[in-house]
């Protein structure tokens, strides 16, 4: 069985641009000129999935959700 | 006579007719057939009709779906709530052809298991479609319920997932997040829910009846039957016309060389298409996929031939200042950058020396609003900028140096939008 893969998903109705995001993931996450995140690539990197998670559950809004990429 | 039509008019086949009642629908088309859902999937999807609402989707694909998902049984919104201002074709179909819309939402609900439609009409549709389900209902004809609900009068009110939210009576007319649950699966009463165009609709009642073979008759390849356009610009009033997929733009609209010079680009997909150049749309193979080579979008068949004489950049910064207005207000780059790109617009069109970073700032300000919202609103109002700037940059180039036109008449439609009285 071969490791799940993931992308990151922002609810732009949810999001109200706190920018938790992408100061503990800016590997993937950028902000725009008025604060929201741009997700940076679609697949997680096997080697940052972990931290995805973390920056995940440390949304204010919970408006961030690692999605699997094969079921989707 | 209830034969398929044989020529490259089906919806519009009653000229002359206002409305098409229940008797004379019957007479001419006669009752669907009786056949069963797996039938029904299979020549829908055999015919390659797509989504007439907009996105041109592959319509047996999307209906094995919502049939697929296997729970309490799904629901069929008949979608006609065009908020799109330059398009009447929903509206026309509604008033003239009631029962095909109709029929076609009986023959959805079959083929995917469902027994509950809603009919989502603008206000001014509400009349005509109660009216048609009496007519129906007196004859017993149906084997599913029907409902009407009224969208709101707003440009996204047809966007689906606004359509579900008014119809579960939540923020109406305003999109939800379905980015990772789409209403497909989860949608009117949190059940599976089917939200097809009412055009969309009205060609399955005929393919239901005279089958895909009939259907795909007409039409080039993947876009096959034929298509309803709302034409403003040829005529002196805006017109609904039938068109087979595939024919030359200038074709069907009967422009000849010597018209195409008094017309300055053709917007296709209406505020949330693209503009093209004259020359292209003369020769332009009328299908989605052509239009998106072009960088455009047929969309839901808006069709508008914009004269000499009227400033292009004013009709861009008039539509683009309103699509502001008719944004949900919900996701952060959309407000944000709707207004700044509208602010930008309007500086090329009145006061083009205040444009900072020049023309080029707009193609940048539309990629960061592209796919950043919960809907697609962003990305359409990007598309009608990127190529305004490329089919107009001459006209942009004479405002730079020149300075703004000095009169214009306003030509494209530009309600008052719902963002100004909020």
């Amino acid at each position: 069985m071969s490791r799940p893969r993931y992308r990151l998903v922002v609810d732009p109705i949810a999001c109200d641009g706190a920018g938790v995001c992408a100061e503990l993931f800016p590997e993937m996450i950028t902000l725009d000129p008025w604060g929201f995140p741009i997700i940076n690539g679609d697949e997680i990197p096997a080697g940052l999935v972990d931290l995805a998670r973390r920056t995940e559950v440390s949304c204010p809004r919970l408006a961030l959700t690692l999605v699997r990429l094969d079921r989707s | 006579m209830t034969g398929a039509p044989t020529g490259p008019t089906r919806l519009l086949d009653a000229p002359g007719v206002d409305v098409v009642g229940l008797d004379a629908h019957l007479q001419r088309w006669g009752a669907l057939p009786s056949v069963s859902a797996g039938v029904l999937l299979d020549a829908v999807e055999r015919s390659g009709l797509r989504g007439h609402g907009g996105a041109w989707f592959p319509v047996g694909v999307k209906w094995r779906a919502v049939a697929g998902t296997g729970r309490a049984k799904p629901v069929v919104v008949a979608n006609g709530a065009e908020g799109e201002p330059a398009s009447g074709k929903d509206r026309y179909l509604l008033h003239h052809a009631p029962h095909l819309v109709l029929d076609g939402a009986a023959t959805a609900a079959r083929a995917i298991g469902g027994s509950r439609v809603i009919v989502h009409v603008p206000a001014g549709a509400v009349v005509g479609i109660e009216a048609a389900l009496a007519e129906r209902s007196r004859r017993g004809i149906d084997s599913c319920s029907f409902e009407v609900v009224v969208a709101p009068d707003r440009f996204l009110s047809g966007q689906e997932s606004a359509a579900v939210a008014t119809i579960n009576g939540r923020n109406p007319g305003i999109p939800t997040f379905v980015g990772i649950r789409s209403v497909r699966e989860q949608g009117v009463a949190g059940r599976a829910t089917l939200v097809q165009n009412v055009e969309t609709l009205a060609h399955s009642a005929l393919i239901a009846r005279f089958g895909a073979d009939w259907f795909r008759s007409v039409g080039t390849g993947d876009s096959t039957g034929t298509v309803l356009a709302t034409v403003t610009g040829r005529w002196d009033t805006p017109r609904i016309i039938e068109i087979p997929l595939g024919t030359s733009l200038g074709g069907a609209l009967g422009l000849d060389a010597e018209a195409a010079r008094s017309i300055q680009g053709v917007l296709l997909g209406g505020y949330g298409g693209g503009w093209i150049p004259t020359a292209n749309a003369m020769t332009l193979p009328y299908t989605e996929d052509a239009a998106r080579s072009l960088g455009s979008s047929i969309g839901a068949g808006v069709v508008v031939l914009l004269p000499t004489g009227v400033c292009p950049l004013v009709e861009v910064a008039r539509v683009v200042r309103y699509m502001e207005g008719e944004g949900a207000g919900q996701c952060g780059p959309c407000v944000n950058g709707l207004d700044v790109l509208a602010t930008s617009v309007e500086h090329l069109a009145y006061r083009p020396q205040s444009l900072r970073g020049g023309v080029a700032a707009l193609p940048s300000l539309c990629a960061l609003v592209e796919g950043r919202g919960a809907c697609r609103h962003p990305d359409g109002v990007a598309r009608f900028v990127r190529t305004a700037v490329a089919v107009f940059a001459d006209h942009a180039d004479l405002h730079l140096r020149r300075g703004p036109c000095q009169s214009t008449r306003p030509f494209l439609p530009v309600p008052a939008s719902a963002g100004a009285t909020r």
